[in-house]
């Protein structure tokens, strides 16, 4: 699919760039495209540095654990297959939460060992089951308790307050959420 | 906001210091150790920012960003979407990286505290890559048949969009 989307803006704004006679500010933007992504992700790295840094901290202390324990009452809703004890809800809890927190690295692996023990129980191997479902929608619309690398890139471009916007994100994400699960409740009724 | 804002970021690293503490981290050493994964996987996403923020750079510079906005401008604006949040909302579930591009394109060109600036911020923190989490899951585990999944992702997706502008419009 991004091949596709890639090729088509090189081939949409060279056709384009030909028709409106802009073929030297096309040339100019290549040049100055490639120096500002160098330079975005050099801005940005400080900032990202330190705060996986912090969050290595609350990881290391456990944090995960404490938090992924309390959300368990809610997944076992969510995921009603599962008892309480299952390798699978354990490994749904910390997914989540680690996604939460905004420790993506953390994250995917957790979410495949939830995947691979959500497979094992599930009848036929190629065809998704409601909770494997359930699970990929949840992380879709994940909620983030701090969306680190926006506000970054908002203090980057000079944002007085990059943190602002963080309420926004979080009744936003979570209205999300809560329409992801009820449409899923409701199509997966119908196979 | 502007009360809290302030406060925020420096409590917030208090309370992790001290959680730390309390729970014997040695927290230098592992602070280090935590930096180090920020700076490999910083450092990962610039190959895909060169090539999407150059080729988004180009689309802008050529006039054809121009064309398509005014192609769909008079629908979006009768439902009351903000025209230029309109690439994001097509990028968003595809690409991170893109998207990420797209919205350093719209803080350098409009503000990262203008209307359309701080929808696309609450759009990009609210919804994920949906399409890359969905191969990523499923793909680890061979299923083929994803049944509702893709469905019921985007109407979270939607969801998420059209919650973004409307609650930007009444918190600022």
């Amino acid at each position: 699919m991004m091949n596709y989307i890639f090729g088509a803006l090189f081939v949409i704004s060279v056709i384009s760039a030909i028709i409106t006679g802009r073929l030297e500010e096309v040339s100019n933007s290549i040049l100055s495209g490639t120096n500002e992504a160098v330079k975005l992700t050099i801005s940005l790295l400080g900032m990202m540095c330190f705060w996986t840094g912090i969050m290595k901290i609350a990881d290391k202390g456990g944090i995960t654990i404490l938090l992924a324990n309390f959300f368990s009452p809610v997944m076992r809703l969510l995921f009603p297959d599962y008892k309480k004890t299952s390798p699978a809800i354990k490994a749904i809890c910390m997914n989540i939460t680690a996604n939460f927190l905004g420790l993506g690295n953390a994250a995917t692996p957790m979410g495949i060992a939830a995947m691979k023990e959500m497979q094992r129980e599930n009848p036929k191997k190629e065809i998704a089951n409601n909770s494997m479902a359930m699970f990929v929608i949840i992380n879709t619309a994940s909620i983030q308790l701090i969306p680190t690398t926006m506000a970054i890139l908002r203090k980057v471009h000079g944002s007085t307050s990059p943190f602002d916007v963080m309420p926004c994100v979080w009744i936003s994400s979570a209205v999300a959420l809560l329409i992801g699960i009820i449409s899923a409740k409701i199509l997966e009724k119908r196979g | 906001m502007d009360k809290i804002g302030p406060f925020f970021l420096p409590v917030l690293v208090l309370l992790i210091v001290i959680f730390g503490f309390t729970r014997k981290v040695q927290i230098f050493d592992v602070f280090v150790e935590g930096a180090k994964d920020g700076l490999e996987s910083t450092f990962y996403i610039i190959p895909s920012l060169i090539g999407l923020i150059t080729s988004i750079n180009m689309i802008k510079a050529s006039g054809a960003l121009d064309v398509f906005t005014s192609f769909i401008a008079p629908f979006a604006n009768k439902v009351g979407i903000p025209v230029k949040t309109i690439p994001l909302f097509l990028l968003r579930p595809i690409s991170g990286s893109g998207s990420m591009a797209f919205i350093n394109h719209i803080f350098s060109s409009c503000g990262p505290d203008s209307f359309v600036g701080r929808v696309t911020s609450v759009m990009m923190g609210s919804t994920e890559t949906t399409f890359y989490a969905i191969a990523v899951y499923f793909g680890s585990v061979g299923i083929k048949n994803t049944r509702h999944t893709i469905p019921s992702a985007l109407c979270a997706d939607l969801t998420g969009f059209l919650m973004s502008i409307l609650l930007v419009k009444l918190l600022f």
